[in-house]
């Protein structure tokens, strides 16, 4: 039983139809968003929590959870003046595979505009900062437009859509660095700063944007309330499994005959997703090799393991990976998988920070290793070193590049070991027979 | 992290862009961009001040743009920041250009999912004619960069050249659309693919399909 059209959330998701006010209120977008706010914050939060919805940012954390921990009185600053807190929406959108944010900003800004005033309002903040990546360059502009004609219509600014709270959207453009996705980077760049991850505790509900309390909610998440509000948690979560509830932008990209996004219910196998959406694999089912199945942050998974595996958080950690964003990578038989992994690792080289010496080390020596591997320039026995080092980067720094830097070479020493070694094998015997 | 170097400072430089100053388009979107944030916290506009600035140089030049020291100099005194500070910045980011650049900054994403549909044959195409990777072709016209994932991965491979995407391309498709800048055109940006939308699966629609001949409204079907 496959989602049905009435019930995905972002109708508009290809762009066929303006993404305009008038167009997103025809199709059902701020349609009485003061009776939502209405209902009252722990009303907002409680329904939010029944609906299951997990963050769909890459780590899962309920959502409802998340916005229950901002403060329901403000703190006080060292005047005594009450702090403002601040809800931060992150469209840093730059994990490699993932690219649904993208379709949701330039066609549906206004499901994530409102879904800002809603959020905000559930967790009392004064405003929203919407995060969106530098490289969004048109997309940034779409969204610009999209939050002036919200302000023109009076659905945000002083007593926004008419509910009694003040409430303002603002859009800020990084410039292009993957790590200000992670929330305190995203932050401190907020600031102003270099987007170098801070230390937690304190964490942002106590402490985040200019001292206050601030929650970072990814945009999917915020974009899919105001539906999940209008509908009901009961609806919301009588898609997908217990525990991974809901419906969700699938970015499949790679090997199949059909690269695109798709909105599917949370738990759909693998070979549904990928027959059903993208045509199949390039060359056949038997033609699939692996699946990076969440961007490229999580390991590998092998044909024969993916191939009947519900697309979901559970689901996918049961096979030695995870949902991530959902952005599924698709690798057939002709692809050099030594050389797929170690992109990935180049990648995490240009996007480590600096701040923490195993990450900016670790992913240049990581990342060279794996050059050797790809060629096979290498000694057996630096397989282990190379598996050894990614467990020394992992978990010893501040935020999660380190782990995400590391898991990919894992899932690829796990998987393809192998090959890996045959390669070592096929040059050094090369050169054995070019001695002789 | 990314290897990053700066022009050098020199007297000539400093002649060329030590009065840097707004336009008047710049001047306002600056004080638009301050606005966005509380009292006293103006330096977070220091990202979106150094992409003016370099938009401003770009205009000046023709080019993409870039930061000469001087220009850096003068977002801090517009920010009132300590100039390392806004270094800081505009070393750390990706898009700012810290050397001058040409006409046409062509960035081909080569990470994982464009690779594998064919991020090298762009690359190639792109050598093919005359660019090679960090550098400026001597007309002035290209400059040619390897960028990390730009999250166009359902339409790959793709390029950015300067504030537009160009998608789903062949080596014969990316030849068609640098023809067309170089002629001083404005090639079609989005997906390249003939009869492709966005990222809809290509031809044929799995879901959703009311929507392309009509603003659908679903709720008379929930």
């Amino acid at each position: 039983m496959s989602l049905a059209d009435k019930d995905r959330i972002f109708t508009n998701v290809y762009g066929y139809q303006p993404w305009n006010l008038a167009a997103a209120q025809a199709r059902g977008d701020w349609d009485n968003t003061k009776d939502l706010i209405a209902r009252g914050r722990d009303a907002i939060i409680q329904e939010m929590k029944d609906s299951g919805l997990r963050g769909r940012g890459g780590a899962g954390f309920p959502t409802g959870m998340k916005w229950s921990f901002m403060p329901k009185q403000a703190p006080v600053d060292a005047a005594g003046n009450p702090k403002p807190s601040f809800l931060v929406i992150n469209a840093d959108e730059s994990e490699p595979g993932s690219c649904k944010d993208r379709e949701i900003i330039r066609h549906d800004p206004h499901k994530l505009i409102e879904g800002a005033l809603v959020a905000g309002f559930a967790m009392g903040a004064r405003a929203a900062y919407i995060y969106i990546r530098g490289e969004y360059i048109r997309e940034a502009e779409t969204l610009f437009a999209a939050v002036q004609e919200a302000y023109d219509a009076g659905l945000l600014g002083k007593n926004a859509a008419g509910s009694g709270y003040d409430y303002d959207v603002f859009v800020h453009r990084g410039a292009g660095a993957y790590i200000c996705g992670e929330e305190t980077a995203m932050i401190e760049s907020l600031e102003g700063k270099k987007g170098q991850p801070r230390l937690k505790p304190p964490f942002p509900a106590g402490a985040g944007l200019y001292g206050c309390p601030t929650t970072v909610n990814n945009v999917e998440s915020i974009a899919v309330a105001p539906t999940i509000l209008r509908r009901g948690a009961a609806w919301f979560s009588s898609f997908g499994n217990e525990n991974n509830r809901g419906t969700k932008l699938f970015q499949i990209s790679g090997h199949v005959n059909k690269p695109c996004v798709v909105e599917e219910a949370m738990s759909i196998p693998f070979s549904e997703l990928i027959e059903k959406h993208c045509g199949g694999i390039r060359g056949g089912r038997d033609n699939l090799l692996a699946v990076i199945p969440g961007g490229s942050s999580v390991p590998l998974v092998p044909a024969a393991q993916i191939w009947d595996a519900p697309m979901d958080f559970d689901g996918l950690k049961a096979v030695g990976s995870g949902l991530g964003t959902a952005a599924v990578i698709v690798m057939d038989k002709s692809t050099d998988i030594v050389r797929a992994i170690s992109r990935l690792s180049y990648f995490y080289k240009h996007e480590s920070c600096g701040q923490c010496t195993p990450c900016r080390e670790g992913t240049g020596w990581m990342w060279r290793v794996m050059e050797r591997l790809r060629t096979g320039e290498a000694a057996v026995e630096e397989i282990d070193m190379l598996q050894q080092v990614t467990k020394q980067v992992e978990g010893h720094t501040i935020c999660a590049l380190g782990d995400a830097a590391a898991w990919p070479i894992q899932g690829l020493i796990r998987h393809f070991r192998p090959e890996i070694e045959r390669r070592i094998e096929e040059r050094n015997g090369g050169f054995a027979v070019a001695a002789e | 992290m990314a290897d990053r170097y700066l022009e050098p400072d020199s007297p000539e430089l400093r002649a060329r862009w030590g009065n840097f100053a707004w336009t008047q388009k710049w001047a306002d979107k600056a004080k638009a961009a301050i606005a966005r944030y509380p009292e006293g916290r103006q330096r977070s506009a220091v990202m979106a001040l150094l992409d003016y600035a370099q938009r401003q140089v770009g205009e000046e030049t023709n080019t993409q743009g870039w930061l000469p020291i001087p220009v850096i100099e003068f977002v801090a005194r517009e920010l009132d920041m300590p100039v390392v500070r806004v270094l800081e910045v505009a070393t750390f980011y990706f898009m700012y250009n810290l050397v001058p650049v040409g006409r046409f900054h062509v960035q081909v994403c080569g990470t994982t999912p464009c690779m594998l549909r064919g991020s090298d044959d762009i690359m190639t195409a792109c050598e093919k004619r005359g660019m090679h990777v960090g550098h400026t072709t001597d007309d002035g016209l290209w400059t040619l960069t390897e960028v990390e994932c730009m999250g166009n991965c359902a339409s790959a491979p793709m390029v950015q050249i300067n504030d537009d995407n160009y998608e789903d391309l062949t080596p014969e498709r990316l030849d068609a659309v640098l023809d067309a800048l170089a002629r001083g055109e404005t090639p079609q940006p989005g997906t390249q693919e003939p009869g492709r939308h966005t990222v809809e699966p290509a031809g044929a629609l799995s879901t959703l399909s009311a929507m392309v001949d009509e603003n659908h409204d679903y709720r008379g079907e929930w």
